[in-house]
């Protein structure tokens, strides 16, 4: 369950979304200009139990340098999202997608999947999958997208 | 007329030989772990069903759906 896999590191614009959140709407456009980590995941899927803690910590270290974290909930339900972010409560930005147009349009292979958005849109990086063991490699290239 | 019945039998095959090609999508699997997917949703009958084809064929397993997972695999 917790093998995770690269999928691909080319240089490819990541498909716009405008999606609801808990207070708004969130779009990729409007944060064109700073690096954005675009997560999927779902409420019963394992992994992202880890994950969400690392994120969190990714996200308190690296805001305040211009990261941005959209995770896109896929839950066709929002009772089960609602109860995982109440254990959690994430510091970044949630978004729902209960019809799964926007893992389509990014090809999600796995979940959860994870894409680095550079600056200029373009995807620096996707991941499918969560391993604490390969986190440092993921924070590196935050790192990195970050200083250009 | 029969080529008429030809492209309708051509199409009925074509039908039926692409019905199972939909690819469950890994961001899907919630709904196919849910209970009601179950080929038999009581767990009773399930462990008798179970019992017999262990019994009678020495082998178990493979009668239910994957569950959850994150699809990596």
């Amino acid at each position: 369950m917790l093998i995770a896999g690269l999928v691909w590191s080319e240089s490819k614009i990541a498909p716009s979304f405008e999606l609801p959140t808990p207070n708004g709407t969130v779009s990729l456009d409007s944060l064109r200009g700073k690096v954005v980590l675009v997560d999927f995941w779902a409420s019963w899927c394992g992994p992202c139990r880890q994950s969400f803690p690392w994120m969190s910590k990714l996200y308190e270290s690296y805001s305040p340098k211009g990261l941005v974290i959209v995770a896109i909930n896929l839950d066709k339900k929002r009772e089960p999202a609602n109860d995982f972010l109440a254990e959690f409560s994430p510091p970044f930005i949630v978004a729902f997608d209960p019809d799964g147009k926007t893992a389509e349009a990014f090809h999600v292979p796995a979940m959860p999947s994870s894409y680095i958005v550079n600056r200029d849109g373009t995807i620096l990086f996707s991941h499918a999958g969560f391993n604490l063991k390969k986190a440092g490699e993921v924070e590196n290239l935050i790192q990195e997208a970050l200083k250009q | 007329m029969k080529r008429v019945i030809q492209w309708l039998f051509l199409g009925a095959i074509t039908m039926l030989l692409t019905g199972c090609a939909s690819m469950v999508r890994p961001w899907d699997r919630d709904l196919l772990s849910e209970k009601k997917m179950s080929t038999n949703p009581n767990p009773w009958m399930r462990s008798i069903d179970d019992h017999i084809y262990f019994s009678k064929e020495g082998s178990t397993g493979g009668d239910d759906v994957g569950g959850g997972g994150c699809g990596c695999n």
